[in-house]
C-alpha cells in the first residue's frame, strides 16, 4: 500500500493499482439462474485467458473515494472562468446532462428498428435542420464526432465532387493563423498545404489567395472569425477567386459562437463548414471529448454526404443507405448522439434571439476584456476583436517573465489559463476567449487578477517563475516525460524484471 | 429592457456600462468590422426559446417507446450492447470537474483527467495484453481505421487484408478513411461452416505486399478467432497483425490478443460502463507494442514529477500530434471521447479481476443457454459450429424480417436479420444475449420462435 500525505483539501491519492486488497468487490450482478458454462468445454483452453493481471480489487466505497478525490484536482467550467481561446468553454446547462441520460434516449439500440426510434430521428433531423439555418447552408450530416472528424469529413466530402468531375486536385490552401488540425486533416485526405501569409491586419488579403490559387487547388481552409479573434472581412471576395478557379471554399467552425444570427456563413461564399457542438452549442467537453462536429455543406456536395442520411418522407423519419455517391462512413453509427440531444436541447432552451444574444454577449465580454487589459499587456492587433482577443508577453520580457509564467500564475488566484502560444503567427500569445456566460463582476475580476499579475511581473518575478504554487503538483517535467515515455502503471514484479534487463544491458 | 437569458447574466445594465467602458453606444457597434454586405438581413428562422419546463416535456415526448409502458426484452447487439452499469459510473462521471474540463493542456489544473486517464491507458493495456494505450479514439470503427492508416505507416505496404467476418460498418469506415492511391483492401472469405475466417484463403492470399491483416475477435458472428496461426502466418510475411473487436466483455475469459501475436489492437469499449445511446458517443480503444509507439495516433499520457519530485501526469509524446506537427502529425485527432474512458475507467474499478471474469462468464453462459434453448426449436438451428462469446447466429426457415416483426408483436427485439450486411446470409439473424437477459425472457423468446416458425 502507497502511503497518502494529505495536506488540508490537498489530497494525495495513489493510483487505482496501488490500492485495494485481494477479495474486495466493488460489482453485483443479476442472479444466476442459468448453469454456468464450463469454460474450458465452450472455448479451446489456448483461447482462454489465465488470468486477470494487474487489474484491481476495490469495493464500491474505494472507487467513489478515488475518483471523488481525483475530480478535486480538476478545474471545469463550473469551478470557475476557465477563458481557453478558440475552445469556447461557456457554462454547459445541466438540464441537458438530465434529459441525455433518460433511458428512452440513453438506452436506445442503434439497431431498434425505425418505427421505435422516431424521436431519436426527428431529434437528429431538427438539429440539422437548426445547425444548417445557423450557417446559411443547405444539408448537414451529423456523424463527425469531434471538429478534427469533421474537417476530415468535408474534405472528403469536397475530393469526391472533384472525383466526379474528373479532377484530382493537389493542393489545400491554409492560412498561417489555423489550428493545426487544419493541416493535418488535409494531409490525411492526400493533398499538400500550401501556407497563406496573413496581413498586417491579422487576415488574409484577396491578393495572397489570388496569388496562390490555380486548377491544383482543391479548397481552402478558413477559419472565421480566425485564431487572432479577427472576422475575415475578404472572405467574400476571397471566395469568389476560389470559385472561379473550380475550388472549394472549406470554413473551420470552431469560432461559431461570435457569428450566430450575425453572419451566415453559406451566405458569404462558404461551402463546408464544421460545427463544435462541444463549444459553440454548450454540450460539456468532457476533460477531452466526447464533442461532435457536423459538417454543414451546400446543396452540391449532398450526394457526397456519409450514410446513412436521415429523411423524412411523408410524416415518417428514416435512415436512408442508398446514396451510390456517398464517401461511405465516418464511425459505425450515426454521431454522438448523446452530444446531439444536448445541443438540439441547448437550441431549444435559447431560441432563435437567444442564440443572438449569446453571439453578441460573447464580443461585448471580448471587447471589454481587451479594452481593460490593453495598457498593461501588448496587444499585437490593435483593433476590436469578436468572441476572443489576443495578448503577449511583450511588455514583459524586459522583467524574463514569459507567458507560460503568466498562465502558471493564473492558476494560483484561482483561473484556468488561457490558450497560451497559439497561434502561431504572433509569439508569446496569451489568446483569452470570455464566452456570454461570464458575467460582469466575474469578467471584472479576471481583470483586476490580470493586472496584478502584470504588476508582480515588474516588482517580483520570482513569483510567476516559481508559480503554480497552490496546487497539488507544480510545473511538471514534460522533457523526461517525453524523453523516457512513461505511459502506463506496471505491476511491482514486473517492474522489478524491467529494472534488471536495463542493468544488464 | 429584453428579458434576460436564463444562461446569460447580463443585465441591460450591465451591458451599457461595459459598452462606456468600450467607448461605444450599442452591442451593433462591436460588429463594425463585419462588412455590411456580409451581415444577415432577416433574424434566425429558429424556434422562439422554450423553458425548462417546456423544454422537458417536450424532449420526453421524444424518448423511444420502448422505454415506457411493458418491458422489452431486447437480443440486439452487433457493436453495441446492453449491459448493466453500475450506479457509480453516472454519479462520478458526473462530477462537473470531470466533465466540464477541456483537454488537459495544463497540467497543474488538469491531475484528475490526467491520472484517471494514466490509468484508463493501463487498464486498456492489460485488458488487450499491450504494452501502450493511447487516451481513447472516437469508437470501433474509426479506431480500426486509425490502426489500417499506422500500419501502413510502419510496413510501408500497400495491401491490407481485412477478414469477411469484421463488422460490416466498421470494415465501411476503413474503406471510406483509406485513400485507394496508397492502400488496396482484399477480403479474406470466412468459412460457411465455421463462421471463422477462412486461414487457409488468407494464406493463399498474403504475401511480401501485405501490410496488415485484419481480424475481429469475437467477429461479427459472436465467433472468436484462432488469432494465433494468423499471427504467424501475417508475420512470417513480414506484416502486421491487427485484432478488432466489438464487445470488450468478451476479454474476462478470452484471451488477450497481445498474447496471440496483435501487434495493434483497436476495437470498441462501449461495453465497459458506457450506454447504448443510438450509437454515441462511444469509446474507440487502440493499444499496440512500445516500439511502434511514436507511430502511434491519438493523446497519450505519461508519468513524470514536479519541481518538487512530486508523481504528476502530463500529456506527452506531443510532437506525433497536429497541434505541433501540423501536416506531418501521425492523425489530426484532437478532442477525442475522455469521458467515455472515464466512464470504462470506473466500470473497470468497480468490476475488478473477478467481476470482469465472473461478468463474462454470465454472458457466455446466458448465450450458451440460449443457443440450446433456440436450436430445439424446428426450423431454426445454430447456422455455425465454432465457440462463441454472447452473440450466435441463428438460420431461420423463412423470411427473417418477417419473423423479427412477429416477434416484436410480442415486445421483443429478437435480433439483427443478416441479410443487409451479407446477401448469402438471408435467412440468418444475429443473437446477442448478455447479463441483462434473465432466463425467463430468454426461454419467452425461443417460445414465440416456436410459435411463429412450428
Amino acid at each position: 500500500m502507497k502511503e497518502n500525505i494529505d495536506s488540508g483539501l490537498i489530497q494525495d491519492e495513489p493510483l487505482l493499482f496501488e490500492q485495494g486488497g485481494q477479495g474486495r468487490k466493488g460489482y453485483s450482478l443479476p442472479r444466476w439462474d442459468v448453469d454456468k458454462v464450463e469454460v474450458e468445454k465452450a472455448i479451446p483452453s489456448y483461447l482462454i485467458r489465465k488470468e486477470l493481471k494487474g487489474f484491481p480489487e476495490l469495493s464500491e466505497v474505494e472507487v467513489v473515494r478515488h475518483f471523488t478525490r481525483l475530480s478535486q484536482w480538476n478545474y471545469g467550467v463550473d469551478s470557475g472562468f476557465y477563458p481557453l481561446g478558440s475552445c469556447t468553454m461557456k457554462y454547459n446547462p445541466k438540464v441537458n446532462e438530465e434529459i441525455a441520460r433518460w433511458r428512452g434516449i440513453a438506452h436506445l439500440h442503434p439497431y431498434t428498428p425505425e418505427e421505435f426510434c422516431q424521436g431519436a430521428l426527428r431529434i437528429m433531423h431538427e438539429l440539422e435542420g437548426f445547425l444548417a439555418e445557423a450557417t446559411g447552408m443547405d444539408r448537414v450530416t451529423l456523424q463527425p464526432a469531434a471538429g478534427a472528424h469533421g474537417e476530415l469529413t468535408g474534405i472528403m466530402m469536397i475530393k469526391a465532387c472533384l472525383q466526379a468531375r474528373g479532377q484530382r486536385r493537389k493542393k489545400i490552401l491554409v492560412p498561417d493563423t489555423a489550428h493545426g488540425t487544419n493541416c493535418s486533416t488535409s494531409t490525411l485526405a492526400s493533398y499538400q498545404i500550401v501556407e497563406i501569409k496573413s496581413n498586417d491586419r491579422g487576415v488574409i488579403s484577396p491578393e495572397s489567395v489570388s496569388a496562390l490559387m490555380d486548377d491544383q487547388v482543391a479548397a481552402i481552409m478558413v477559419t472565421n472569425p480566425n485564431t487572432l479573434g479577427l472576422f475575415e472581412e475578404n472572405l467574400k471576395a476571397i471566395a469568389k477567386i476560389v470559385h472561379q478557379k473550380g475550388g472549394f471554399v472549406y470554413c473551420d467552425g470552431a469560432n461559431l459562437n461570435a457569428l450566430m444570427g450575425i453572419v451566415k456563413l453559406g451566405e458569404i461564399g462558404v461551402d463546408v463548414v464544421h460545427i463544435n457542438l462541444h463549444k459553440t452549442f454548450a454540450t460539456p467537453h468532457g476533460g477531452g471529448g466526447p464533442g461532435a462536429g457536423p459538417v454543414a455543406i451546400r446543396e452540391e456536395l449532398a450526394p457526397y454526404l456519409p450514410v446513412p442520411v436521415i429523411e423524412k418522407r411523408g410524416g415518417t423519419f428514416l435512415l436512408n443507405y442508398e446514396r451510390p455517391e456517398s464517401i461511405g462512413k465516418m464511425r459505425a453509427f450515426y454521431g454522438n448522439f448523446g452530444v446531439l440531444v444536448r445541443a438540439y436541447a441547448y437550441v431549444l432552451s435559447m431560441g432563435s434571439d437567444g442564440l443572438k444574444r449569446a453571439s453578441e454577449i460573447a464580443v461585448l465580454n471580448a471587447n471589454y476584456l481587451m479594452k481593460q487589459l490593453r495598457d498593461d499587456y501588448y496587444l499585437p492587433y490593435d483593433r476590436p476583436c469578436m468572441h476572443e482577443c489576443v495578448f503577449t508577453d511583450r511588455l514583459q520580457e524586459k522583467y524574463h517573465v514569459s507567458t507560460l509564467d503568466i498562465a502558471k500564475r493564473l492558476i494560483d488566484y484561482g483561473y484556468h489559463p488561457p490558450t497560451i502560444y497559439f497561434p502561431l503567427v504572433v509569439k508569446g500569445a496569451l489568446m483569452i476567449e470570455p464566452t456570454e456566460t461570464e458575467s460582469k463582476e466575474s469578467i471584472d475580476r479576471f481583470i483586476a487578477t490580470m493586472i496584478r499579475i502584470a504588476g508582480e511581473a515588474k516588482e517580483n518575478p520570482d513569483l510567476l517563475h516559481q508559480a503554480p504554487q497552490r496546487v497539488k503538483v507544480r510545473r511538471l517535467d514534460e522533457v523526461t516525460a517525453a524523453r523516457k515515455p512513461k505511459l502506463r502503471w506496471t505491476p511491482i514484479d514486473e517492474q522489478m524484471t524491467s529494472d534488471r534487463s536495463n542493468n544488464t544491458k | 429592457m429584453r428579458d434576460s437569458i436564463r444562461y446569460i447574466p447580463h443585465s441591460e445594465e450591465d451591458c451599457q456600462e461595459m459598452l462606456k467602458v468600450i467607448g461605444v453606444k450599442e452591442v451593433e457597434d462591436l460588429f463594425g468590422s463585419i462588412p455590411q454586405d456580409c451581415r444577415i438581413g432577416k433574424p434566425l428562422n429558429l424556434p422562439h426559446a422554450l423553458s425548462e419546463p417546456d423544454l422537458m416535456a417536450h424532449m420526453h415526448n421524444l424518448q423511444s417507446p420502448i422505454f415506457s409502458g411493458s418491458r422489452w426484452s431486447s437480443f440486439l447487439g452487433a457493436g453495441s450492447y446492453q449491459h448493466f452499469i453500475p450506479a457509480v459510473v453516472s454519479s462520478l462521471i458526473s462530477r462537473s470537474e470531470f466533465y466540464t474540463a477541456y483537454t488537459p493542456y495544463q497540467p497543474e489544473i488538469s491531475q484528475g483527467t490526467l491520472q484517471a486517464m494514466f490509468e484508463y491507458q493501463t487498464l486498456m493495456c492489460q485488458m488487450t495484453g499491450m504494452e501502450v494505450s493511447n487516451a481513447s479514439l472516437y469508437d470501433g470503427a474509426s479506431s480500426m481505421a486509425e490502426a489500417v492508416l499506422m500500419a501502413q505507416r510502419i510496413t510501408k505496404r500497400k495491401k491490407i487484408l481485412i477478414s469477411e467476418a469484421v463488422h460490416p460498418d466498421y470494415r465501411r469506415v476503413i474503406r471510406t478513411y483509406i485513400d485507394p492511391a496508397e492502400q488496396e483492401i482484399i477480403l479474406i472469405p470466412y468459412e460457411a461452416t465455421t463462421g471463422c475466417t477462412d486461414q487457409q484463403a488468407m494464406s493463399r492470399l498474403i504475401d511480401e505486399g501485405v501490410g496488415a491483416v485484419v481480424i475481429q475477435s469475437p467477429n461479427f458472428f459472436g465467433v472468436i478467432e484462432d488469432l494465433a496461426p494468423i499471427g504467424d502466418r501475417v508475420h512470417h510475411a513480414g506484416g502486421l497483425l491487427i485484432v478488432g473487436f466489438s464487445e470488450a466483455v468478451a476479454y474476462g475469459i478470452m484471451s488477450p490478443p497481445g498474447e496471440l501475436g496483435a501487434d495493434i489492437v483497436a476495437g470498441e469499449g462501449q461495453s465497459l460502463g458506457i450506454p447504448p445511446s443510438y450509437g454515441g458517443p462511444y469509446l474507440g480503444v487502440f493499444a499496440t507494442r512500445e516500439k511502434f509507439v511514436r507511430n502511434m495516433p491519438g493523446r497519450l499520457i505519461g508519468e513524470t514529477v514536479d519541481v518538487d519530485g512530486k508523481r504528476g501526469f502530463v500529456l506527452t509524446l506531443a510532437t506525433r500530434e497536429q497541434h505541433i506537427r501540423r501536416a506531418q502529425a501521425t492523425s489530426n485527432i484532437c478532442t477525442n471521447e475522455g469521458l467515455c474512458a472515464l466512464m470504462a475507467t470506473v466500470y473497470i474499478s468497480c468490476f475488478g479481476k473477478r467481476g470482469l471474469r465472473e461478468l463474462a462468464l454470465m454472458n457466455l453462459s446466458k448465450a450458451d443457454h440460449a443457443k440450446k434453448a433456440v436450436a430445439a426449436v424446428h426450423g431454426c438451428r445454430l447456422a455455425f459450429s465454432s465457440p462463441t462469446f454472447n452473440e450466435f447466429v441463428v438460420k431461420v426457415d423463412g423470411d427473417p424480417e418477417d419473423i423479427l416483426k412477429a416477434v416484436r408483436k410480442e415486445h421483443i427485439l429478437g435480433g439483427i436479420s443478416l441479410g443487409k450486411f451479407y446477401p448469402e446470409l438471408n435467412q440468418h439473424i444475429l443473437v446477442t444475449v448478455t447479463e441483462l437477459n434473465a432466463k425467463n425472457e430468454i426461454d419467452r423468446w425461443a417460445e414465440v420462435m416456436k410459435n411463429i416458425l412450428e
